[in-house]
């Protein structure tokens, strides 16, 4: 009986009771399955524009088929090699830098002693996880502001000079990106990582202190294997959304000055499809139909890697 | 500074580690002393730019304008405050966004728990194609394009909801949710009353509602501050100001440099503007996180419990 918990006394008070029941639960589903359709099956049929030339009049369905055109325009077209590296480079520096260290700080404040410190630690850290992309980009535009902002007066306070400004070089780009994104998110990705510390068994710490284990040996050989299959898991999502530059950071980061690196596929695909004067919509979706195979594919490389190394995986 | 730090508050620790800093092996010590260094510089540097900016949205437009300020408040005063609170734009946005937050937070709340609940029911028929109708779209979408054809058809441009409709359903929240019911809530209650005559909509409302307190709260938070921080909605659909949120006005003060001066009703201000729009940024960043900040201890206990049920395989 309790393998199989009937959603209603099906097998006791008759039919007329579980249709009605079932009917109800469908209610339940309802409002979530019309939402999914039309907000995100309906779009992906509409993705059929990228081998199409979408013409307004004619609407999605109406108009001309041309095959690959689109997607060879992009990859012949003179920014393809630099907006892939730009993407490319940003979202590899961002993994590099932002996977391991959240791992780093779990298991360093973890292993630390003094509890209230930890607390005041963690709770600190949480906060610029809440902070709204537009702030944390609006306080990186007033914190390197050469003349008002915080760099700026601790530059001049020690050279002397005006700090050159930051958001108008294209090589400090990715280090502005990443950075501030290290200072937005360490604290909240290490939260999983810290619940899966939070876990361990204390009698593991215990009988390898007996046997004269330091703290960095427990930390190394007790802790570190423990949260080795979530950061898997951490990894393969990473991994999978590799070419899945966010958006709004980018953009809101992007200047004329900078844009030689920080032209990315999707800002890309917001400018030629829908800023005015351009509005080339099947080239745009083309390119982001690209880019979402790309995302796809490595997802399942690297669930399928992981699978065979035998850790851990998403299905 | 490990050191210091480490005696006091040693008595409060747990287990095995109920030992005084001195005793530790010289290792451990080192170990310790390092660690220690680490969290503080971490501490040092996520903390620094906030107080910095708390400290110069409560100082003078002229001490902010020169670099004074690098620490604490110079020279206080609140005038960038009296200038967010005389500016038109920031204060209608500011309503948009509070209407926003609100009802698209109801919405998803609801969209997800009712969804959530009929899927974690082991004899709902369907099941399994339904959750795969749902999280084949987490790894895959039509892309910015056709979303905004679709957004177009609706004829949703230009109105409210379009910020309020997309993303009512997010597939991660609701595989929260159900992991959560199916796990707090045993299948024995659902046949028990189900006995008794009630109802699946009832049990929803007298179960499944109150039980689910906890995760109730992690998916309100998570998609309140979605909400109140959403910007990029609203710079693809909507093109009347009149219905801007705070993010986007937000964008042109603080990034785009665009400080409207008609906007500043005060004529003295006007005349100070120069000092006025430095300082103004810093008191309007404070004024627009201040809402989540001041939520930030209720829901502090939550973060870790919503991240634990996360991690529990749906």
């Amino acid at each position: 009986m309790r393998s199989q918990p009937l959603p209603s006394g099906r097998a006791k008070n008759g039919s007329k009771k579980s249709i009605r029941s079932g009917w109800q639960l469908y209610l339940f589903l309802l409002p979530a399955v019309v939402y999914i359709v039309i907000f995100a099956y309906v779009p992906m049929a509409g993705v059929q524009i990228a081998f199409k030339e979408y013409d307004f009049t004619k609407g999605i369905w109406g108009s001309e088929w041309v095959g690959l055109d689109n997607f060879s325009r992009f990859f012949e077209s003179y920014q393809f090699w630099t907006i892939i590296r730009n993407t490319l480079l940003l979202s590899l520096y961002s993994l590099v830098i932002s996977f391991p260290l959240p791992i780093l700080f779990a298991l360093v404040l973890n292993s630390f002693i003094g509890q209230k410190f930890k607390k005041i630690v963690q709770s600190v850290s949480y906060m610029p996880h809440f902070i709204s992309t537009v702030v944390i980009v609006g306080m990186l535009v007033q914190i390197f502001n050469p003349r008002t902002g915080a760099f700026g007066s601790l530059y001049t306070f020690f050279t002397g000079n005006v700090m050159p400004d930051a958001f108008a070089n294209p090589d400090l780009f990715p280090h502005l990106y990443v950075w501030s994104g290290i200072w937005q998110g360490i604290g909240w990705s290490s939260i999983i990582y810290i619940a899966a510390l939070s876990s361990v068994d204390e009698h593991l710490h215990e009988a390898a202190q007996i046997d004269g284990a330091s703290r960095l040996q427990r930390v190394r050989h007790i802790d570190f294997p423990s949260i080795l299959p979530t950061a898997t898991i951490m990894l393969i999502l990473a991994v999978g959304n590799l070419m899945d530059i966010g958006f709004e950071k980018v953009f809101l980061m992007q200047n004329d000055l900078n844009l030689s690196s920080s032209e990315v596929i999707s800002t890309y695909v917001y400018k030629v499809g829908l800023t005015i004067g351009a509005g080339d919509f099947s080239f745009a979706t083309a390119i982001g139909l690209f880019n979402s195979v790309i995302n796809f594919v490595l997802l399942i490389i690297v669930n399928f890697a992981a699978k065979r190394m035998g850790n851990a995986s998403l299905w | 500074m490990g050191t210091a730090r480490a005696k006091p508050t040693s008595k409060a620790e747990s287990g095995a580690k109920k030992v005084k800093f001195s005793t530790h092996p010289t290792s451990d010590k080192i170990y310790y002393v390092f660690s220690g260094i680490i969290l503080t510089s971490i501490l040092i540097a996520v903390a620094y730019p906030l107080i910095y900016v708390l400290s110069a949205s409560f100082s003078s437009g002229t001490a902010v304008s020169s670099g004074q300020v690098l620490l604490w408040p110079v020279d206080i005063s609140l005038e960038g405050y009296q200038a967010v609170f005389k500016n038109k734009d920031i204060l209608r946005s500011y309503g948009n966004t509070f209407l926003y937050t609100i009802l698209g937070t109801f919405i998803n709340v609801t969209v997800v728990m009712t969804c959530a609940y009929a899927l974690s029911r082991p004899g709902l028929r369907g099941r399994n194609f339904f959750m795969i109708l749902f999280t084949f779209t987490m790894f895959f979408s039509g892309g910015l394009i056709p979303f905004y054809m679709l957004m177009r058809n609706l004829h949703l441009i230009d109105t409210m909801w379009a910020m309020v409709l997309p993303g009512a359903l997010s597939v991660y929240n609701m595989i929260i949710a159900r992991t959560f019911i199916q796990s707090s809530i045993p299948g024995e209650l659902v046949e028990a009353t189900s006995m008794d005559g009630c109802s699946d909509i009832r049990f929803f409302f007298s179960f499944v509602l109150p039980l689910s307190k906890a995760v109730i709260a992690v998916i309100t938070l998570f998609s309140a501050v979605g909400h109140w921080n959403a910007y990029f909605n609203a710079l693809m659909y909507l093109n009347d100001r009149s219905l801007y949120p705070l993010q986007v006005i937000l964008r042109e003060i603080l990034i785009m440099n665009q400080v409207d001066v008609s906007m500043i009703m005060d004529p003295e201000l006007q005349q100070a503007n120069v000092q006025a729009a430095a300082v103004l940024k810093y008191a309007l960043i404070v004024v627009a996180t201040l809402p989540i900040l001041c939520v930030y201890p209720f829901i502090q206990k939550y973060f870790v419990k919503g991240v634990m049920i996360g991690s529990l395989k749906g």
